[in-house]
């Protein structure tokens, strides 16, 4: 792909809900300090995928996941692996904004509460960082103890990236992390991701091509078989995949025409 | 199952026929011009010029329907190398118009001057260089590569018979002062020429562009 390190490597990876085969023999790397997109027609594993990148499928029944996924070359699935560590190194986004029903303050330090940090002054610190970093700052420092959920929509999503930065991760891994936000509040997240990549690699599951095309570095197009199984179509930098793509089934896709 | 697509598909496809309009219509003034040079037909170089007029505006139309189209359907892939092939299309296509213009002036002005010489590499090199736009039309119609590339290469038939004609009208120059002027005129009128058969070869290297992607010049 290119010279820059591996954050991801994904190998043969195939992921069951009971006795249905919802992934099939996915193999990719992704770099670090990057954004990676994942795009593909609804029910196509785009998720799912996702979820396998921080053990997040295990919180669903039934799932049964087979293969390798290595983050930083040690594979996530093995059974030393501390799954809670693995998810503050791995941090997630959602679609919708999901603040918890407290502070903006509170939202922040939660994780690090939950970690066990006691000092006052070293939360005050992280949180203002966090909420530098996560491009809120601004907007909130005369309000931080008030409801978070006063917030507007593109606000809450940036308190949840927030929330998840003051954990010190490594991944941010976001599924339509848009969807629910007007243009503008869409275009200050990607905005916003550009700059995190300087310091965490990116993972974005998106149903907007546009946002594939406009943030990411790399794009792997997903799309289902005729059992609905996913498999990846196609990997490979953004601005081939979106001007030249090799397999006919992606420029169905990207172009309008298929799936 | 419906193409989710149609109404995009339909507006490229007006736009491509569109594009073969101005092409069709940039061929015919070149023709029309090298007409009137050797016809001396005062009155056909008059309707290249004031036909460039309509070229003209198809350029400025098919450019604004192309923006509208990448603003408003956002096309990707081989849509957007559709309509980036178009964009540098039309300008190859008005510039080839506009030499027919240059040409057709040159012909009202020789049209009152005694003949220098009976015109016959002129014709051919008109014939060559729009038969390699005829075909750089029609490969782009039809995607021909192979036809856009064998195109690009009679590119050096129209260099070769350029220099002819350069080296040829340099003598009638130096034998006879009086025949500067005329001369001059003929040689513009063969470099105009040699640069519609440089448009055509443009053309055939977006057309290429176009099918595989690939962006290269094809004859250096």
């Amino acid at each position: 792909m290119n010279s820059t390190k591996i954050k991801f490597s994904v190998r043969n990876l195939n992921i069951y809900y009971g006795n249905f085969l919802a992934l099939k023999n996915i193999t990719l790397d992704i770099p670090e300090r990057s954004i990676t997109a994942i795009i593909g027609p609804s029910g196509c594993g785009k998720s799912t995928f996702l979820r396998a990148l921080n053990r997040m499928n295990e919180l669903l029944p039934n799932v049964k996941t087979e293969g390798e996924v290595l983050l930083d070359g040690k594979n996530i699935y093995s059974p030393d692996i501390d799954v809670v560590s693995l998810r503050r190194r791995v941090g997630m986004v959602f679609q919708r904004p999901n603040p918890f029903p407290k502070s903006i303050f509170e939202n922040v330090a939660f994780g690090l509460r939950i970690q066990g940090v006691k000092s006052r002054e070293q939360i005050e610190e992280i949180v203002e960082l966090s909420l530098r970093r996560a491009a809120l700052w601004d907007e909130v420092k005369n309000k931080l103890h008030k409801s978070a959920l006063e917030l507007s929509g593109g606000q809450q999503q940036r308190l949840c990236i927030a929330r998840v930065l003051a954990v010190q991760p490594e991944v941010i891994l976001m599924d339509e992390p848009a969807s629910a936000l007007d243009p503008i509040a869409t275009l200050r997240i990607e905005d916003l991701m550009r700059e995190l990549k300087e310091e965490y690699t990116i993972v974005i599951v998106t149903h907007n091509m546009q946002q594939a095309a406009r943030v990411s570095d790399f794009t792997a197009f997903f799309l289902t078989d005729e059992n609905r199984t996913g498999m990846l179509i196609e990997y490979g930098n953004t601005s081939e995949i979106f001007t030249i793509p090799k397999d006919p089934r992606t420029e169905g896709y990207i172009t309008g025409r298929y799936g | 199952m419906v193409n989710p697509r149609h109404i995009f598909d339909d507006e490229l496809k007006a736009l491509r026929a569109d594009l073969l309009r101005m092409g069709t219509l940039a061929r015919e003034a070149v023709d029309k011009s090298i007409k009137a040079l050797i016809n001396r037909d005062t009155s056909l170089a008059d309707d290249v010029i004031v036909g460039d007029d309509v070229i003209d505006k198809m350029d400025l139309d098919i450019e604004m329907k192309c923006m509208e189209l990448i603003a408003r359907q956002q096309p990707m892939a081989r849509d957007l190398r559709i309509i980036g092939t178009i964009l540098k299309t039309i300008t190859d296509l008005e510039r080839i118009a506009d030499h027919a213009v240059d040409i057709a002036k040159i012909a009202k002005i020789l049209a009152n001057q005694p003949p220098l010489k009976p015109y016959i590499d002129i014709p051919r090199m008109c014939e060559l260089s729009l038969s390699m736009l005829d075909d750089a039309l029609k490969s782009f119609v039809n995607e021909d590569i192979e036809l856009a590339r064998k195109m690009c290469e009679r590119d050096d038939l129209v260099d070769a018979l350029y220099n002819q004609v350069f080296r040829e009208l340099l003598t009638y120059m130096m034998e006879d002062p009086k025949a500067v002027v005329r001369a001059l005129y003929l040689i513009f009128v063969a470099r105009f020429l040699e640069r519609v058969a440089d448009h055509a070869t443009n053309v055939g290297e977006r057309v290429v562009y176009m099918v595989t992607g690939v962006l290269k010049e094809l004859n250096v």
